[in-house]
Parts: structure tokens; sequence; C-alpha cells
């Protein structure tokens, strides 16, 4: 019997050490907070744990976070928390914790497991292209109300080409942010060695397989275009170029349905195919996307078609002069925009969505815009951003930037449906396909047709 | 009754007791979620039924209508075939030398042992630039032989070859140290009465050696098989699972599923399927084969 007791008494303490584990957390958190409210001063400059969110508002202060993907290189954390920072300073009852969280993909992740577990963010920066996926989700608000409200955010401003991918169904539901266009960007000293002028670059498709041949010599390729990832974008453009209506893109502006399979598209894909097989301007296969630039900064390659997000990486490592010019054209220019909005999630108080409203507000006006831009290499989100002094320093210095903002005219919204990834994907696989070999321009498009349907019928009831 | 019960509890407390605690986070964190998602398999849940909808097993059917889950469950076949043999019979081969060579043992162990210390995302990275085209030394090796520029991860016959090769690599050393351990307990004894009778190393290596360990062998090959089911990292880095889905494997899959479709219910169904699959490998060890290879 006494063994028997001995054993009980072994269960129970397991149990009260486990319990006790549990405990010691709470303990140890609330003495953090108890420091933190002793001392406020060292808790303002510190990252805190949400936890400890009723503790350190004392004076009635509002605190939200702000969840922001970085999907180029450079100390881009730095700049977006620094601009929280002076956020804080001229809203000093807002407090923003910025939250880091990888790249766009990862991002979207951290969130979709918020809105799930209900404890979304308040505010974040996600592609635009989840804007659908979001709304079934129902983990976003309209901001037509902030936007009716608010006189200071003259949606005038933006870009049309930015507004365009915001907004479904007459709402707006984010407000352009991280933004980019597919440009060319063209190596000018190879460009003279094969005797083609450095200040004409191709405008049209014409030109660039006449500038690609002469260029694909000398152990470098004349161009490349990346094939994987989000291979549908490029597809976007050349589809786009190769339009006859000017208004014409791969889906319905509710999207709802996907038009892939159009011989104008199956042109343009096999444009894309030419470059490599009949032409032997590009590397065979799928070529990978990141290594794109590196090829290009390496003098592996005379000319690429690439995000305008890589200016910057470009200007800092390429050791020659390079220019940038818009993709060329067949029937018009063209290109689809790219990036991140700043989205504001339900499930919040009314209060933390106003606070998040100021936010978006302060990180889209004109001076932000121009500092983020500058220090990015992503496109000024609004036309006022360009009349700032740091924007005309920074585009008097570097002139190749101007490039992505000039194209905005003719850029148009990035592949955006219901199911977005199942549609991406399939369009994406079949691109990939055929680029590899596997299969022909117009089958490719058809099968990618077929997948895309089935994963939109259900959203076409 | 309460006799009996009493007897019960007084033997097996304690044991109970010690079990406790991991029990309880096995609960929660393995055995919890696992019927949760079996649970979940039963349902359609997508964004375009956001609440749940029971289907019975109408996931399950799903799966086999799908043409890349179909894919997917024969390029890990093949992503198996290829790492399992091949990674074993190089740790065993590792193994001898490593336990042979007198000259220099610790270097050859750590020599062999060393791409297993790294994080499977630093083996992709490094790897992702081997296989680099035109810089890459494996790419340009590949377009020596070819005559033409090769992008090996770009081309959907040669991508699955390349990470085979990558696993192997990577594998090898890790079951090199099990063959080591499995070497050093064979009795010395039976080589000195082997080469008493004049047998050969070859011999030796054939009718010793490797009868001896089989029981490392079948360990080895049990964690093999389940590894080239869960090792994905490197697709996130390397490939994403293209060129069109040809490097794709079931773990990945079910993460894009998920986090990329928002199909939970597919995943969930898909999540089931890998499980049982898994629990079938490795109750090899435990059942039968185990006691059929040892020579005790």
């Amino acid at each position: 019997m006494l063994k028997q007791s001995k054993s009980m008494l072994l269960l129970l303490v397991c149990l009260i050490a486990l319990a006790g584990c549990g405990k010691s957390n709470e303990n140890s958190s609330a003495s953090e907070t108890d420091i933190n409210s002793a001392q406020p001063s060292a808790s303002a400059s510190e990252s805190e744990p949400p936890s400890s969110e009723a503790a350190a508002s004392p004076k009635g202060q509002v605190e939200i976070t702000f969840y922001y993907p970085v999907n180029v290189g450079g100390p881009l954390t730095k700049v977006i928390d620094g601009m929280a920072k002076t956020f804080m300073e001229k809203h000093p009852e807002i407090k923003v914790n910025p939250v880091y969280t990888g790249n766009y993909g990862d991002n979207t992740v951290k969130i979709q497991a918020g809105v799930q577990a209900k404890q979304p963010p308040d505010v974040a920066v996600m592609m635009s292209t989840e804007l659908y996926s979001m709304l079934d989700t129902n983990a976003i608000v309209p901001l037509d109300d902030f936007i009716a409200k608010d006189p200071d955010i003259n949606m005038m401003d933006f870009y049309p080409a930015f507004v365009e991918d915001t907004q479904s169904e007459g709402k707006t539901y984010s407000i352009p942010f991280q933004r980019s266009t597919i440009i060319l960007y063209y190596n000018k000293e190879m460009f003279k060695a094969a005797g083609i002028d450095p200040e004409k670059p191709p405008a049209t498709w014409d030109e660039l397989v006449q500038d690609a041949k002469l260029l694909n010599k000398d152990g470098h390729n004349g161009l490349e275009i990346p094939g994987n990832d989000d291979s549908y974008w490029m597809l976007q453009m050349f589809a786009r170029q190769n339009a006859s209506d000017p208004k014409q893109n791969l889906m319905s502006s509710d999207g709802k349905k996907a038009t892939f399979n159009t011989p104008e598209n199956i042109e343009a894909l096999q444009f894309w195919l030419d470059l490599s097989h009949k032409y032997k301007a590009m590397p065979e296969g799928v070529i990978d996307w990141a290594t794109v630039p590196t090829d290009f900064i390496q003098g592996k390659t005379a000319m690429m078609v690439h995000t305008s997000g890589n200016l910057t990486n470009v200007r800092n490592n390429a050791k020659f002069d390079f220019g940038t010019a818009f993709p060329p054209a067949r029937k018009q220019f063209g290109s689809p925009t790219g990036g991140g909005n700043l989205y504001i999630f339900k499930d919040t108080s009314a209060e933390k969505q106003a606070a998040a409203w100021e936010f978006v507000k302060y990180m889209t006006a004109p001076e932000q815009a121009a500092l983020f831009s500058s220090s990015s290499g992503y496109v000024g989100v609004r036309k006022s951003a360009y009349d700032t002094e740091a924007m005309k320093k920074y585009t008097a210095d570097f002139p190749q930037a101007l490039v992505a903002r000039d194209q905005l005219q003719y850029a148009f919204r990035e592949l955006s449906t219901h199911n977005h990834g199942k549609v991406s994907t399939a369009i994406t696989n079949q691109v990939q396909a055929a680029l590899a070999g596997q299969i022909d321009a117009a089958g490719a498009l058809k099968k990618a047709q077929e997948e895309a349907d089935q994963a939109l019928a259900p959203f076409n009831k | 009754m309460n006799a009996i019960w009493s007897e019960k509890l007084k033997r097996n407390g304690f044991g109970w007791g010690l079990v406790l605690p991991s029990l309880l986070f096995l609960g929660m964190f393995t055995y919890y979620p696992m019927l949760k998602s079996v649970w979940l398999s039963l349902y359609e849940k997508n964004l375009a039924t956001p609440e749940p909808l029971f289907v019975g097993f109408g996931n399950y059917a799903g799966l086999l209508k799908d043409h890349v889950f179909m894919k997917v469950f024969n390029n890990n076949i093949v992503f198996a075939l290829g790492t399992v043999p091949a990674s074993i019979v190089l740790a065993f081969v590792m193994a001898l030398f490593a336990d042979k060579a007198l000259k220099g043992r610790a270097l050859v162990r750590i020599a062999f042992f060393y791409p297993n210390m790294i994080p499977m995302i630093a083996v992709a990275n490094i790897w992702l630039f081997l296989y680099t085209p035109h810089f890459g030394l494996f790419a340009r090796f590949a377009s020596w032989i070819s005559e033409q520029p090769v992008n090996l991860l770009g081309t959907p016959d040669t991508v699955m070859g390349a990470l085979i090769v990558m696993t192997i690599w990577k594998e090898a050393g890790y079951f090199m140290i099990f063959y080591l351990a499995g070497m050093q307990q064979i009795s010395k004894d039976l080589y000195e009465a082997a080469a008493v009778n004049g047998v050969g190393a070859m011999a030796a290596i054939r009718r010793i050696t490797i009868p001896l360990t089989m029981p490392t062998t079948l360990f080895v090959a049990v964690i093999a098989i389940t590894n080239s089911f869960k090792l994905v990292d490197h697709l996130w880095i390397m490939t994403k699972g293209g060129p069109n889905n040809a490097s794709n494997l079931l773990l990945y899959y079910i993460y894009d599923t998920t986090f990329n479709y928002y199909d939970q219910g597919m995943a969930a169904a898909m999540t089931v399927v890998m499980i049982a699959l898994l629990l079938i490998v490795s109750s090899m060890q435990f059942f039968g084969w185990d006691r059929k290879i040892h020579y005790e």
C-alpha cells in the first residue's frame, strides 16, 4: 500500500511539474510587463510580446501589429522599421509593432494562419493578387468609408495602374505600397561591341529578335527571360503586347473568369518559345528567376527582362554601364504591375482599424513613398512622390529608375482571381512545360484553361 | 477486482508516471493533430466552401482523379528508389573504409559525415550553385558531356536526377555512422578465423560483414525510406516542385495545397495517406522482418 501511494505521489508531482511549467511562463511574462510599466522609457524602444498589450498602453495608447515581407535584396527592414518609428513620433497615441515575416509566400502563410486562429495582424503588406483569397476567407475590410471620410488620402494622386488591383466590384480593399513593373535591362557596353547604338534599345519584337541574335556571342546570351516561379507574369506581358484590344488581360476584372486560351495569347507564348527554339537568342528550358539578374550582372547575358524591383541590385553590383527600357511592343507596349499593397484586417476593434488607417495613410504619403522608392528600387506609388526633393535627387542620379514610372501608362493588373493559387499554378505549370519543350503553345494554354475553369467553377455558380 | 487493480497500479504506476509527461506532449502535438487530420479529411473545406461540408470519402476519391497527386506520388517513389539503395550501398562502402583506414581515421569519418551536419537549406543553396548553368561545376560537367549548355534544374528530364544525386550525398554520411557502429559490434575473432582459413577479404565482407550488419541495414532502410518522403526542404530553394511538377514531392504538394490553394480538406486527405504509408514502412522494423535477419 505504501508503494502504491508512492507512485501516486510521483504522478502528482509530475502533474504539478507540468502545471508549473505553464505557470512559470505566465509568471515570467507578467514580471516582464511589470518591468516594462515601471520603466516606460526602456520599453518604448523594445518590441514587446503581444500578451503585454494591456500593460503597455497606460495612457489610452492604441497598439497595432504590422506584418510586412521583403522580397528583394538590401536592408529594407531597416527602412520600414524606421518609417514606423517616425510614424510613432508623429502619432504618440498609436504604437506600431512592425513584424518582418520573410518573403511574400511566408508572409501570406503567417497572415492566413493568423486569420484562421482569429488573431490576424491589424495591418499588413500583402501581394495584390491575394485580394480574392482574402475576400473568400472574409479576412479584410473595405476601405471606402475611410477614403470617403478622409480628405488627406487623395486617391487621384495614386497611379491608376496601381489602384486597378486594389479594387473589386466597385470597392477598394487596399492601398498601393511596394509596387513594380517589368522592364528591359541592357548592357550598353555589349551593345557597342555588337555595333548597336547603346541609346537605342529594341522597341519592337522584331528589333528584340534582331538585337538578341547580334548580341548572342562571345560566351554570353543575347537575352534572358525567367520562366519559373510566377511565369504567368511574363506571359501576361507578352499577351498584352500582342493584344489588339488595349484592355485585354488574362482574367475578368471580377476575378471569376480566366481567358488563357485565345489565338493572340497562343501567338504570344509562341514568340516566347521562339526566342530560344527558333531564334536561338536565349538559353532553352526554364530559366531560373533568381539567376537571371546574377547572369546579367556577371555579363552572361546582354539583356534581361525582369522586375523593376531589381534596379537597386543591378545598380549596386553591375560593373558596366547599363540602360533600361520598356519591354518591346508588338501591337502595343505593356507590362503587368506586381508587388504588395497595404490591407487592413477584420476581427479587431474599430479603434485599431482607425489607427491602422492612419498608419496606412502615413506609409503611402508622398515623402514616405519617395523615401521607400529611392531606398528600394520599387516604383513610387503616387505622382506627387516624384515632386519631392528626395525623389528629384534620386532620379537625377539614376534616370534608369524613371523608366518603370513612365511605363505605368501601359501597365495593368497582375493575374488575380478567386482560387488564385490553383489558377496561377495551372498557367505557370503549362508555361513551364511549354518552355521545357514538353507541349506546344496551343496545347499548353488549352490545358491551363481547362484547369483554371475547373478551379473557378464553384465561383460561377 | 479491486485487489487486481491496485496490484496492477502498484506494478505499473511508477512506469506510467515516468511516461506521462512525454505522453502528454505526444498526445497534444502528434496524436491529436493526426486525429484532427483524419476528421478534416472527411470534409470539404476550401476557398469556395469556407464552412466545412461533410463529404465522407469524397476527398480520397478526388485524390485518385487528381493527376498532380498521382504524378507527385509517382515522383516520390522514383525519388525513394533513386536515393535509398544508392545511399545505403555508398554508406556501407564508406563505413568499410572508415572502419579500416589506419591513418587519418578521424579525418575520414568527419569528411564522410560532414554533409549531414549542414542544414538541408544550406545544402540546397550550395547545390543550386553547382547546378547553375554556365557557372556551376556540375552544369559545366553536364554541358561538356552533352556538348551544349544544360540547365539541369530547368529541364523535366534531369531535375529529378539532380536532386537524387544531392540527396545521396547528404544522406550517405548519416547512414555510414550506423554501419560503422554495426561493424564495430562484429567480433574480430570471426575475421581472424576467416583469415587463418585462407578466406579472402572480399569473401569475408560477403560472408561476415554483410550478414552481420543486416539489422543495421533494415534500420537504415526504414529511416531512408521515411526520409525520402519527409525531406522536402530543398524544393523550396531549388525548384519549387517545377518545372511543371517534375520535381514535386508529396509533402511539398501537401504544403502547397494547404497554404497556396487553401484546400484544407484535400490536404488533410493527402496527409492521412502519407501517415498511413509511413506507418506501414516503419512497422516493417517492428513486426516480422526484424526477427528474421538476426544471426544470434
